[in-house]
């Protein structure tokens, strides 16, 4: 049965397609990572195995700015959306239905629907008024900036750990005697945690990544990986940004294949 | 009701706000609150040096689509502006049906996959989804330009004597949307075509059906949420895409989000660029209100 029905599904020509496909999906990806390793200074011409623009890369205290700055952006954004989206969500879920919760649902993942370009423009106008009366040019800006659109990536796998997880548990701990504080830190926190630890990682990958809203909201000075990196775009392109884009990449599998196992568990 | 389980379900409502109430702040601060200011800025005068005055003026507005003559006071059709728009949308409907014409197959061979391999083929197209777009059309510039792989390539195989120029132009710059879009379109696809019965397939071969009738008849009416799905997660950001055309169109093939760009930085006009954003703002808007439509339809049971 299941022979067969596999091959009704068939329709010619279709598998060839996605086989082409998934091969010019990944043929730049993967040119663009075996050049980070050429000893030439060409991104076409190979001229044998280096790592020397690694350590470049390395060595560039520009580079070494931006890395910094792009990986405290990306914790302390993170850190601030994945605790307020974990809030949100334990106040959406799990609970009767009340009037305003599909507004609440709108403005957390008001980023997903409006263009970043948009967004953009509106946080210059905003943070240049800011900028203008405090004086204050820090890091804050861009922490805010990229907390509030991480915030919808952290909250949909947390609401949707939540959602598999009835109220059994937390009534039999509250018929124990537990307090509502002893009940979220001892039952609710622990089962929460896999979906907690999950919309961190994409917040914080969604962080790592950001340009255009980064690249308007940035004072003088505060490039991160992805601005620098559409800076040195416009100079002549040598291997040493295929090594920072290589590094870059390879930390987003890392966490997307974490993200994979803490989601897959639940089921 | 009682009234003990009015209070505690009047207690329950509120502790949603109470905890929904940090997201909320953080968002209207960061996200939802600036978008009125650059509505209220969109209706200002132009300073000179960038920013604004605040003096009531529609010539933002009015200044998306007309220009004034600075010597003889004429109102007259901004063409530049409009070959923008026109590139725009162009640009954005072709990389939508490209993706689909090859992220239909590709999210048709990912579902009919057995089981065992699904997840694996699924997760080679998450990655390039959830990788940095920057990346991604950094990759493909090093393929598509003048002295990149696919001329190097076909030079060295004597195939052509010049490289074909295609980088800073508008094909480059389709190839790249096409390219760095290609995995938004793929997954709505995937989830429409999974939840597909395929038994209906055998239902309409026994009817004498041929492939394509079964294609055009049975599978794309079944699937069309996802199509409609995907064609908006595509369409929507190839309108507002700001990277791809910088990167691959070399400055002069500018689109919206590069053209609202230059309005705050050398055009230095504010209230322009704050009008232009307000209006790909309602035309994304407008095209969510569609999907939502589609989609609500898209419930009805279906035969």
């Amino acid at each position: 049965m299941a022979e067969r029905s596999f091959e009704v599904s068939r329709l010619p020509g279709f598998a060839t397609v996605a086989i082409v496909v998934f091969v010019l999906l990944y043929l730049p990806i993967l040119t663009l990572v075996v050049f980070s390793f050429n000893s030439g200074p060409s991104v076409a011409v190979w001229e044998g195995w280096s790592l020397h623009w690694y350590a470049d890369a390395w060595n560039n205290e520009a580079v070494k700015g931006a890395t910094a700055r792009s990986l405290i952006i990306a914790t302390c954004a993170s850190a601030l959306a994945t605790t307020v989206a974990t809030m949100a969500a334990l106040g959406t879920t799990r609970r009767a239905a009340f009037g305003g919760q599909t507004f609440i649902y709108v403005v957390i993942n008001q980023p997903l629907m409006v263009p970043e370009i948009v967004t953009a423009v509106a946080l210059l106008i905003l943070f240049g008024v800011v900028k203008q009366a405090t004086g204050y040019q820090g890091l804050a800006y861009l922490i805010l900036a990229h907390a509030a659109f991480c915030t919808p990536f952290a909250y949909l796998p947390i609401r949707a750990r939540l959602e598999g997880m009835d109220l059994s548990l937390e009534t039999a701990a509250a018929d124990l005697y537990a307090n509502p504080w002893q009940t979220f830190r001892h039952v609710t926190l622990p089962l929460l945690a896999p979906g907690i630890a999950a919309g961190a990682m994409l917040a914080f990958v969604i962080s790592l990544d950001d340009v255009v809203i980064t690249e308007f909201v940035k004072s003088a000075g505060q490039d991160t990986l992805p601005t620098y990196m559409l800076g040195q775009m416009r100079r002549a392109i040598t291997p040493e940004v295929n090594a920072i884009s290589t590094a870059l990449l390879g930390l987003t599998v890392v966490l997307l294949t974490l993200f994979f196992i803490l989601t897959r568990k639940k089921n | 009701m009682s009234p003990a389980e009015q209070s505690q379900r009047r207690k329950s409502t509120r502790n949603g706000w109470l905890l929904s109430a940090p997201a909320l702040t953080l968002l209207f601060l960061a996200a939802s609150g600036p978008l009125l200011i650059v509505l209220v800025y969109s209706f200002l005068t132009p300073g000179q040096y960038g920013n604004v005055v605040w003096e009531f003026s529609l010539d933002g507005w009015v200044g998306i689509l007309f220009t004034r003559d600075i010597f003889d006071g004429t109102t007259n059709l901004a063409d530049a502006h409009l070959t923008i728009f026109w590139r725009s949308v162009k640009l954005s409907l072709m990389t939508t049906a490209l993706t689909f014409a090859l992220g239909f197959p590709t999210a048709w061979f990912i579902a009919t996959r057995p089981p065992a391999q699904r997840a694996m083929w699924l997760f080679l197209i998450t990655i390039p989804f959830w990788t940095n777009l920057l990346i991604r059309t950094f990759a493909i510039n090093e393929v598509i330009r003048n002295e990149g792989l696919m001329n190097t390539v076909l030079i060295g195989a004597g195939l052509i004597s010049e490289p074909i120029r295609i980088i800073n132009t508008d094909t480059a710059v389709f190839i790249g949307m096409a390219y760095v879009y290609l995995p938004l379109m793929v997954l709505p696809l995937f989830a429409a075509i999974d939840r597909f019965d395929m038994k209906l397939l055998e239902a309409g071969y026994d009817l004498y059906a041929s492939r394509l009738q079964v294609l055009r008849h049975v599978i794309l009416p079944i699937v069309k949420p996802g199509i409609i799905a995907g064609s908006i997660l595509v369409f929507v950001p190839s309108l507002g895409a700001y990277v791809t055309p910088r990167v691959l169109g070399g400055g002069k093939n500018m689109m919206i989000g590069n053209f609202i760009e230059l309005q705050f930085g050398q055009g230095r006009n504010w209230p322009l660029g704050a009008a232009l954003s307000m209006a790909l703002l309602l035309i994304v808007m407008a095209a969510l209100l569609i999907y939502v439509r589609a989609s609500t339809k898209g419930n009805n049971p279906h035969g």
